[in-house]
């Protein structure tokens, strides 16, 4: 018989896969999510914005350095340079889908009402009274970890960084959905980042990062009090 | 009393339900535990401390075990 909680985890680790998410496990030929490879992937990703400004501004540039009557082609360039980091960042922001928004299970037309209801009383309970009011408002669920303060909706999820300046967006979903309602499809990624936050980073597919007011400026207006929720949390880990 | 639940089409439905000095109820629940294991899914308890650990037996001790389905890349 096992008693305190630490002598309960012990027991438990003999029964658990490997203590790593399986999900993630299953994906060997990827490279796990650490600290090291966010750093190294957020610069990446900074080095590529910087590329795509640098490609597109200099021709509109030189063009009108040669000619003042070329300002059409200079405006294509300087078009494509604002136009594809905001696009990039408008991904990044629609991959959560917050409950209650128009992309949300729970507004398909063979939603169960009475379903939707009992899975978000369980989401309620699995989040805790802090974070229960802010779910119900945002429809993005909020998640202390330790690469970040999490923010996640019914196919993806949103990490900032200590600090709260950077952030990462990421698709992840349920295998199988079938007919689960939309609180449901929260608490399994819930579920799974509890589990292992690594694993679950791993398993999801990165579709952006880059600072946090990129995403900001093109995620839902009801879902930006929990980006600054996680944002205020994440910079008392700074 | 301790809960073993999955998440489905309904919200989520109570599989079993046990006191932890009940050792037959926490049987019963084993076995419903088990029998979930065998169509995919994947046991997950939370532990004292907020996380959650994935589970192949069901411990006596255990609060809240919430039967779920793997996630994958969008």
């Amino acid at each position: 018989m096992v008693g305190s909680p630490v002598e309960m985890t012990t027991a438990i680790n003999a029964g658990t896969v490997g203590g790593r998410l399986a999900e993630a496990a299953a994906l060997h030929w990827r490279e796990g999510t650490t600290e090291r490879t966010l750093r190294r992937d957020g610069r990446r990703w900074s080095a590529w914005t910087a590329w795509v400004l640098i490609v597109f501004i200099t021709p509109g540039v030189v063009l009108l350095a040669i000619e003042l009557l070329t300002f059409p082609a200079a405006l294509l360039c300087f078009a494509h340079a604002y136009a594809v980091p905001r696009i990039q960042a408008g991904r990044g922001a629609r991959s959560p889908v917050a409950i209650g928004s128009e992309r949300s299970a729970g507004k398909l037309a063979e939603a169960d009402g009475q379903a939707e209801r009992v899975a978000l009383g369980l989401l309620g309970d699995l989040v805790g009274h802090d974070q229960r009011e802010l779910l119900a408002r945002t429809g993005l669920a909020l998640e202390r970890g330790r690469l970040g303060v999490w923010l996640l909706g019914e196919q993806g999820a949103i990490l900032l960084r200590p600090g709260g300046r950077r952030a990462f967006c990421w698709c992840v979903r349920i295998a199988r959905p079938d007919e689960l309602p939309a609180g449901d499809r929260v608490a399994h990624l819930l579920l799974a980042l509890r589990e292992d936050e690594e694993g679950f980073a791993t398993v999801a597919n990165l579709q952006f990062s880059g600072a946090r007011w990129r995403v900001r400026r093109r995620i839902e207006a009801r879902s930006r009090p929990a980006l600054e929720a996680a944002r205020a949390l994440a910079r008392e880990r700074d | 009393m301790a809960k073993l639940v999955r998440l489905d089409s309904t919200g989520h439905t109570t599989l079993a339900e046990w006191a932890a000095d009940d050792l037959e109820a926490h049987q019963a629940a084993v076995e419903a535990f088990r029998s979930e294991l065998d169509r995919g899914m994947t046991g997950s308890m939370t532990m004292p401390d907020g996380t959650a650990q994935v589970i192949r037996e069901l411990p006596p001790e255990a609060d809240l075990v919430v039967m779920r389905r793997q996630i994958a890349g969008g």
